[in-house]
């Protein structure tokens, strides 16, 4: 696939990077034992810390150290065995303590990387510079008073993990496929839980263009945008204005943008602070991180099936395409859901392509129409493994299956049940589809006759009407067959 | 002289403080001088040298992720010089 | 009626002889006689009188029961406003107590106010408050006296015994300065003996709570009481603490105190170098040892503190912006503005100056040459002190390079105002731990301190020292 965009003069190559903020999963702060609770009153969850009050000191939480190497081990990264905690200087509403601890020449994390997969079943490796840990922002309300901006610091020192890859991303999509593949990695590991909603998962993207085989661009960078959709549109927009420019012999200004996501246009901050000097320094509160090769090892044994372990087990195992099975993995819960379904009887891992395709398209579609989350599914991997079987063995129609799976859907019930109770069994004795299909000739006469004089297709014709007396339940394949041979008789 | 004007304007716009003119001038001055004072570090060999952040030896003590304090927002609020329906309040930013 | 010390008062409280109500109302007394040294920022007899009601009934076990100690502003305090001497802390309340001050209350001592102090301990004289200068109380004649700094006014609180104990900060001689020149002994412990959870941050690298006291064993009682690790504090030590007042012991035989000949220095006075010399000889006549020693990067410690501390209290200072807390400018227009206007009013000029150095020498293209060189000198202090420790017990300087000055003398030359700390910064810079006692007189009279000073986490060894020097005086 070509990433060259077509300007009016010559073609243009996009260069992305993105840092993504990516909140860990803890119970407590990064630096305080105030709680992390989404959505609770303004102001309530802030610790003597958070709000910085005169004399009040940071203490790091062991474990959000353990999910930021965890998290590191999942991007296939060196994890820093030394690493210090620095100071970001500046001042802002929701800052309260006039300075964010961070980590700028010593990270947590160095040098990974992940790979993300196309369609067309190739793949790409995206290099990842480091992952460091940091405090959140409170947040800062605009539109609540008509003079006052509101400040509630509720989120204020929540421990992030920011994930900065190198320039390696080319368009819209493959940004999409690694904030993608970098959410399930976080899902797998449990370090995040990947809500981009709530904005427990948000991206800094960093934007520029060049003619092929150039230098780097000046690039702009779209703060905080929240879902994979936006970051495409933002990208989309982005890199058009940026083209534009440069083809009317224009300049692009390194900017900090907004997007908006009603105009879905970029447009820079009013509030750009005169140019950034952070002063970062080693925060004189904190000491070194000193991190044993022992405690990573132990964190390693921890780390449970990643996706890409996963999706070549899925290869391997169960034939699926390169890109089914990246499909089915990138969403822990979708996967784990299919293994175990696969799990309820030996015999649906030769058919794990139906397996796939009943959760992909027929759950899906259920679960889409009723706004649930594969985690609440009514319909359990057992029960669904059930269905899979009675269709593979002939048991029942995939036709009647869907009806099945709806009653499955609304009744919670094993399929078995409902088969049984609504007499819905494949019909397969010969001698009850014969007297079927005899009746069926007797009634049709003419078409018989039109079918004999060479109208092939009133076959599916009978095929329907047999169909119809046996109430759906006969084998299509015995129908057809019983069908055929006795027309043919008939001449 | 190590700083002008300009350069002292600048600091005092990241450290957030107002100075007059006449606050500058004076500071100017006093900046001078110290920082020509302090040059003389640059006599002391620090190559190969480690820089020095805590003199505290003992490695970084680390907390149990238990979410335990319970300020009110009342009690956080309540020093504050302008809170209004339960947030601290400054003046309208616009981004 | 004047009470020697805190052992003294306690065995008087012990033996019925006096009441937790008596004490409190003769130490009232003698605080509202000399309010003219406007020593204190906060006083107020009915929070005196409602801690004696909460104190009265305690066991006679607790070692401060009954004790007025008073407490630098600087530490915050559930029942009394904390103001660190600065406007922009105006009207804060702190619904929090600090670590140390709840040590002292935990032990049944008597608070009878916040002292006055050098604006967020940024001096060394205790002439950047916000609240006005504090008068040492040995000043003669209608020639007020500086009480030293920024500790100024719990030194001079304990001089003019308007308490038994009162507790300090040191970050680069806040409590050695003052104690010499208001003739009282005063302790700086080893960096993280003391946490620092509670108290407004100036330098964290360099901060460390304290006490001054009448004698050495009073020192020791108190710093027993608020040393002591605390999970509160990543830099606060994990370690035992002795309990230096048994403990203490004035026989010096075999032991080795060294003299570094860097703290002979220009533009000292005789008298001051008299006081070494025969607090050397006093040592010597004790039993110790004599060894002439070296450390070769003093010279440089002055530099590097004026490095570091502003480049630390420049961030730190950050948070007094007028959100949360404290003063804010009226009517700013936007956030910028509120920012700029509340700092600039709520900020006096030597905050403003460190905060200005401590900005520039961490911003972009001179962080390496100012801030990361002061951390690499500052590396060579610390282990100038590690290699003469091998040989030696403890070090005996001067405490400061002369007594203490008038407050009528011109202050506007701020590196000659940096000198003042020049033998107690060393100290500071390398975390370990030491203690200033009165030992002689100018030919004016006023008090001269001398300096010990020790090994990580050996304030015994300096406290024993002290005891031993303190006996020539007794």
């Amino acid at each position: 696939m070509s990433n060259l965009i077509k300007g009016k003069k010559h073609d243009w190559e996009t260069v992305i990077g993105l840092e993504i903020h990516a909140q860990v999963k803890s119970n407590s702060k990064l630096f305080s034992s105030s709680s992390t609770t989404f959505g609770s009153k303004p102001n309530s969850q802030v610790s003597l810390v958070d709000a910085a009050m005169p004399g009040m000191l940071p203490v790091i939480n062991k474990y959000c150290i353990e999910q930021a190497i965890k998290t590191g081990i999942g991007l296939n990264a060196k994890i820093n065995n030394y690493s210090i905690f620095d100071r970001k200087n500046y001042f802002y509403a929701d800052l309260p303590q006039g300075y964010q601890i961070s980590q700028y020449k010593h990270p947590i994390v160095g040098e990974g990387k992940v790979t993300i997969d196309f369609k067309d079943g190739s793949s790409k490796d995206i290099r990842i510079v480091r992952l460091h840990l940091e405090q959140d922002a409170g947040k800062s309300l605009h539109d609540q008073n008509p003079t006052k901006t509101y400040v509630d610091l509720n989120r204020s020192g929540v421990a992030l993990m920011e994930i900065v890859s190198e320039p390696d991303i080319r368009n819209a999509d493959e940004a999409g496929l690694y904030i993608n593949k970098i959410r399930s990695i976080l899902m797998y590991l449990d370090t995040c839980d990947g809500n981009m909603q709530e904005g427990s998962l948000r991206a800094d993207v960093n934007i520029s263009v060049r003619k092929p085989g150039d230098d780097y661009g000046t690039r702009c960078e779209i703060k905080n945008l929240n879902s994979i959709k936006f970051i495409k549109q933002a990208i989309n927009y982005e890199v058009k204005r940026q083209i534009e420019v440069l083809e009317e012999g224009g300049v692009i200004e390194q900017n900090t943008l907004l997007f908006n996501t009603s105009t879905g246009k970029t447009r820079p901050m009013r509030s750009k602070e005169e140019a950034h000097d952070y002063r970062y320094f080693p925060d004189p509160d904190l000491l070194p991180l000193v991190i044993g090769q022992s405690e990573i090892e132990n964190l390693k044994n921890e780390i449970p099936e990643l996706p890409d372990d996963r999706k070549k087990r899925y290869i391997n195992e169960y034939n699926l395409s390169n890109y089914d099975a990246s499909v089915l993995t990138s969403d822990k819960s979708v996967s784990d859901f299919f293994d175990s379904v696969i799990k309820v009887d030996s015999r649906l891992k030769k058919s794990s392509k139906i397996v796939v395709n009943w959760i992909t398209s027929e759950l899906f579609s259920l679960l889409n129409e009723n706004d649930l989350e594969i985690n609440n599914s009514p319909i359990t991997p057992e029960n669904l493994g059930k269905l899979v079987k009675l269709i593979i063995d002939d048991v029942i129609s995939g036709k009647i299956a869907k009806d099945v799976l709806l009653e499955m859907f609304k009744t919670k019930k094993d399929p078995d049940k409902i088969i049984e109770d609504k007499g819905l069994k494949q019909v397969t004795d010969t001698s009850l589809i014969e007297t079927i299909v005899d009746d069926v000739i007797d009634e049709n006469h003419k078409m018989v006759d039109q079918y004999l004089l060479g109208k092939d297709k009133l076959l599916g014709f009978f095929v329907g009407q047999a169909m119809k007396k046996s109430k759906g339940k006969a084998n299509p394949k015995i129908l057809n067959e019983i069908l055929k041979e006795k027309l043919s008789k008939k001449n | 002289m190590k700083l002008d004007t300009n350069t002292i304007n600048k600091i005092a716009k990241l450290a957030r403080i107002k100075l007059s003119e006449e606050e500058a001038e004076d500071l100017l001055k006093d900046m001078n001088s110290i920082l020509d004072w302090v040059e003389q570090l640059n006599e002391v060999n620090t190559d190969s040298i480690e820089p020095l952040a805590n003199i505290s030896s003992s490695i970084l003590p680390q907390r149990k992720d238990e979410s335990s304090d319970v300020n009110s927002s009342d009690e956080i609020l309540q020093n504050s010089p302008d809170k209004l329906e339960g947030y601290f309040a400054v003046p309208k930013v616009v981004e | 009626m004047e009470f020697k010390s805190i052992s003294q008062l306690k065995s008087l409280l012990d033996e019925n002889k006096i009441s937790v109500k008596e004490i409190a109302e003769t130490y009232i007394k003698k605080i509202n006689e000399n309010k003219d040294l406007n020593i204190f920022i906060y006083f107020n007899e009915d929070k005196i009188h409602d801690q004696v009601k909460e104190t009265e009934n305690l066991s006679n076990d607790n070692v401060l029961k009954g004790i007025p100690i008073a407490v630098k502003d600087l530490f915050c305090t559930k029942n009394m406003p904390t103001t660190a001497a600065s406007k922009i802390l105006e009207n804060f309340k702190p619904t929090y107590e600090s670590f140390v001050t709840q040590k002292l209350i935990d032990q049944g001592s008597i608070f009878v106010g916040k002292t006055n102090l050098d604006e967020f301990a940024m001096g060394s004289a205790t002439n950047t408050s916000f609240f006005g200068n504090t008068i040492n109380p040995l000043s003669k004649n209608n020639n007020p006296l500086a009480p030293g700094g920024s500790s100024g006014g719990s030194a001079a609180a304990v001089a003019a015994d308007l308490c038994l104990g009162a507790t300090g900060t040191d970050t680069g001689g806040s409590i050695r300065q003052p104690a010499s020149f208001c003739g009282v002994v005063g302790i700086k412990p080893t960096y993280g003996l003391c946490s620092r959870w509670g108290i407004a941050a100036f330098a964290s690298s360099l901060d460390q709570a304290g006490v001054f006291s009448k004698n050495v064993t009073d020192s020791s009682i108190l710093l027993e009481v608020i040393a002591g690790h605390d999970q509160r504090d990543s830099t606060s030590s994990n370690v035992k603490i002795p309990s230096f007042s048994k403990n203490l012991n004035s026989d010096l035989r075999g032991k080795v105190i060294g003299i570094p000949k860097e703290y002979t220095v220009d533009g000292i006075s005789d008298e001051i170098n008299q006081v070494w010399e025969d607090a050397i000889k006093s040592l010597e006549k004790k039993g110790a040892k004599i060894k002439h020693i070296s450390l070769p990067h003093t010279k440089y410690a002055l530099p590097t503190y004026y490095i570091i501390a502003p480049a630390e209290a420049s961030s730190n200072l950050a948070r007094y912006d007028g959100v949360k807390y404290g003063y804010r400018a009226e009517n700013p227009k936007s956030l910028d503005e509120m920012y700029e206007l509340t700092r600039s009013e709520g900020f006096g000029k030597e905050v403003k100056r460190r905060i200005l150095i401590g900005t520039y020498v961490l911003s972009a293209g001179y962080y390496d040459a100012y801030y990361l060189k002061a951390q690499k000198v500052r590396k060579l202090i610390a282990n100038d002190f590690i290699e003469v420790f091998s040989d030696c017990d403890f070090i005996l300087t001067p405490t400061a390079p002369s007594a203490a000055f008038s407050l009528n003398e011109k202050q506007d030359d701020p590196i000659k105002m940096y000198l003042n700390d020049v033998f107690t910064v060393p100290a500071s810079l390398a975390g370990i731990p030491g203690i200033s006692i009165p030992y002689g007189h100018d030919k004016e009279g006023l008090p001269l301190g001398i300096q010990l000073l020790g090994k990580h986490y050996n304030e015994q060894e300096i406290f024993n020292a002290a005891f031993a020097l303190e006996k020539d005086y007794e």
